[in-house]
């Protein structure tokens, strides 16, 4: 097989998860609420994913599973937050903790359980050629990623629901006060940006390695929360931030495992690069004069009406 | 953010002891309280879980005599002090601590408390209540290496490893000598990830190595993440790590190098309550049974089987030892003499590759 071709195979894999949780986040932090918990979310999904995929042996309930448990997740965060008016930045980093804590325990009596990884969504013989690999050898979640990416565009861009959803977040108030119910569009957000998170992480299991492993997505969750300021809250641009993350983490270790034009960039200039693009994306959207206005004006803030 | 479980692992004890309690009138004092401190989980089926079978063991040879307490997940930093006093501070009197970054924690925190005695695997400070034990687990790579050079076809191997630390480098130049006693033409490809844990990132390792031609891999990592990938491309084989991984890939583990220390955490623990501890200098492996060799696979040939064999037996007899010269490095430079066989200390000091592995990038 082409080298080419087998590092785009692998970019892909290590791409999926982190687009699928920044997806989420970027709809959570349009309706301006930030969720810190991603990675939380994601272990939770994970083993959810994991349990389900070890019980009935079907890929598609194993990633409906992670998608119910990281919603299940993200409505402690949800409650405190949207209905007690918690700080969100904390309540954010506990629900990491809490994450990362629960799924160790619900994940204690599956270590050495091996389980199957999901099987690629089109037939075999699709992919015979390795061109063709590129385009049809995947399973299900990485097209869901891709069109995520488009549905959520045009979700946030064209539709009423999408702007009413922007409005909750750039002026909670003003939205309020024409009658749209701020809460109920954050708690729709929040949950859908927990089933995201949830569904991120039950790739781990059924995409990358198959079994369950304590911390299993890493850090993750908090590449795809940054993602979402690299991306300037676009949904193309995090497609292509999160397809550079990919790129540079799965190049570290093919420049270290290869030899030839592969080492050509050394691997700690790989392994550094991520923080290069961002640093140089940052200065980027810096300079620019409408930089400000990108962010969801209410994000982070408390919603809390005076009547 | 570490996550301790130490707490229900207190109660499930005091739990156990229950029916226990009438006997334990008996008993002589208070029980001898050992604390343990992991890098990783208990769970992660390799290099942490392998230590965690030897607290059981001790709990199991010692009973009511002993009070054991783990916590899991202790970052390699300056965590790791805080935990260890903890530790020190909730009684214990006898602390493992079972990852090489721990040793500047341990050293501090030692000094502190003078009448603690601390045990540090795989490092090298020692102090007057700090002592060392260590596995000789480069005499299993040499079994490993022996199998793969019979059975690679396309002559690259790789090793994943965490850090390029001695202990990581030992294993490296183990597998590269032995497999190259058979097939001289060999190379080993080393790649470090920098991490203990962090399954993806092994796996994808594993990819970029299989996707350049490599057919054995080794790992020196704490879980199951390369070798299933290895499963799943279907290349010759891997070898488990700390324990047998033969679950997660039945038809791709060769064999598993699998950690022992239950002997050890015990005549230590005992030698506590004798009141004989001294702060030792272990470093045990084939012939003690610390470290101990997997099933062989069925797909290894009988006289690969009977080759490796050889090697483990030569070095539980002491006939046979992997680093004995002519060994050159990895530039040409010839590093140990014909005959010689290195020391521990210089083993244990080993900061350069044999010939045949190619210098990490």
């Amino acid at each position: 097989m082409d080298i080419t071709i087998a590092i785009f195979i692998t970019l892909v894999g290590a791409a999926t998860p982190i687009l699928i949780a920044a997806l989420g986040e970027l709809v959570v932090e349009k309706a301006g609420v930030l969720n810190l918990g991603v990675e939380g979310m994601m272990l939770v999904g994970a083993i959810a994913g994991f349990a389900a995929q070890f019980y009935t042996g079907n890929p598609y309930l194993a990633l409906l599973a992670g998608a119910f448990a990281g919603a299940a997740t993200s409505m402690i965060f949800g409650f405190l937050t949207l209905s007690l008016s918690a700080n969100q930045t904390a309540t954010g980093l506990a629900l990491t903790i809490f994450g990362t804590g629960f799924s160790a325990l619900a994940g204690a009596p599956f270590s050495a359980r091996p389980i199957e990884l999901m099987r690629p969504l089109f037939p075999a013989e699709l992919a015979t050629h390795p061109m063709w690999r590129v385009l049809f050898g995947y399973s299900a979640p990485v097209y869901f990623s891709f069109f995520m990416v488009f549905a959520i565009w045009y979700f946030l861009k064209k539709t009423r629901a999408g702007l009413i959803l922007r409005a909750v977040g750039e002026n909670d108030l003003s939205a309020h006060s024409i009658g749209y119910s701020v809460k109920g569009v954050r708690y729709a957000a929040v949950m859908f940006g927990g089933a995201m998170a949830g569904i991120a992480g039950a790739c781990f299991p059924l995409l990358l390695t198959p079994q369950w492993a304590e911390r299993m997505t890493a850090g993750r969750g908090w590449i795809a929360v940054a993602l979402v300021v690299f991306a300037s809250w676009k949904p193309f641009r995090l497609l292509a931030g999160a397809y550079l993350f990919g790129l540079v983490m799965t190049m570290e270790l093919y420049a270290k495992a290869g030899g030839g034009p592969l080492s050509i960039i050394p691997s700690e200039l790989w392994a550094a690069l991520p923080y290069l693009a961002t640093i140089v994306v940052l200065v980027l959207i810096s300079l620019r004069r409408d930089a400000s206005t990108n962010a969801p004006a209410c994000l982070g803030k408390p919603f809390l009406p005076s009547n | 953010m570490t996550i301790t479980r130490r707490t229900i692992l207190k109660t499930g004890a005091a739990a156990a002891a229950l029916p226990l309690l009438g006997s334990r009138a008996f008993a002589q004092g208070e029980p001898l309280k050992i604390g343990f401190i992991y890098v990783g989980t208990i769970n992660d089926n390799g290099y942490n879980y392998a230590h965690n079978q030897g607290r059981l063991y001790v709990e199991e040879q010692l009973g009511d005599a002993v009070e054991t307490t783990y916590v899991e997940n202790v970052p390699e930093g300056p965590d790791c002090e805080r935990v260890l006093r903890e530790l020190a501070q909730q009684g214990n009197k006898l602390i493992f601590a079972t990852s090489f970054g721990f040793g500047d924690s341990v050293i501090k925190v030692a000094q502190q408390f003078p009448d603690v005695k601390f045990e540090h695997a795989t490092g090298y400070q020692k102090a007057e209540n700090v002592g060392l034990y260590n596995a000789r687990f480069y005499e299993g790579r040499a079994v490993c290496g022996t199998i793969a050079g019979h059975l690679s076809k396309t002559g690259k191997l790789a090793y994943i490893g965490s850090f390029p630390i001695p202990e990581v480098v030992m294993g490296i130049n183990a597998l590269a000598l032995s497999a190259r006693r058979i097939n001289p033409d060999i190379t080993v490809k080393p790649v470090y990830i920098s991490t203990w844990n962090d399954p993806a990132k092994e796996a994808d390792a594993a990819r970029a190595l299989i996707d350049q031609g490599v057919d054995v891999i080794a790992q020196h990592t704490d879980g199951p993440a390369a070798l299933q990938v290895a499963q799943e491309r279907g290349i010759i084989g891997g070898f488990g790590q700390g324990a047998d991984m033969s679950a997660f890939a039945p038809e791709t583990q060769l064999t598993a190098i699998i950690d022992n220390w239950g002997p050890h955490y015990l005549a230590s623990a005992q030698a506590v309550i004798d009141g004989t501890w001294v702060a030792g200098d272990t470093w045990e492996g084939l012939k003690e049974n610390v470290v101990e060799m997997g099933p062989y696979n069925e797909k290894i040939p009988a006289e690969v089987v009977a080759d490796a064999e050889k090697v483990r037996t030569g070095q539980i007899d002491g006939s046979f030892h992997i680093f004995t010269g002519p060994i050159k490095d990895n530039t040409g430079a010839e590093r140990v003499a014909a005959g010689v066989t290195m020391t521990d200390a210089e083993l244990l000091s080993m900061d350069w590759y044999v010939e045949g592995v190619e210098q990490p990038a």
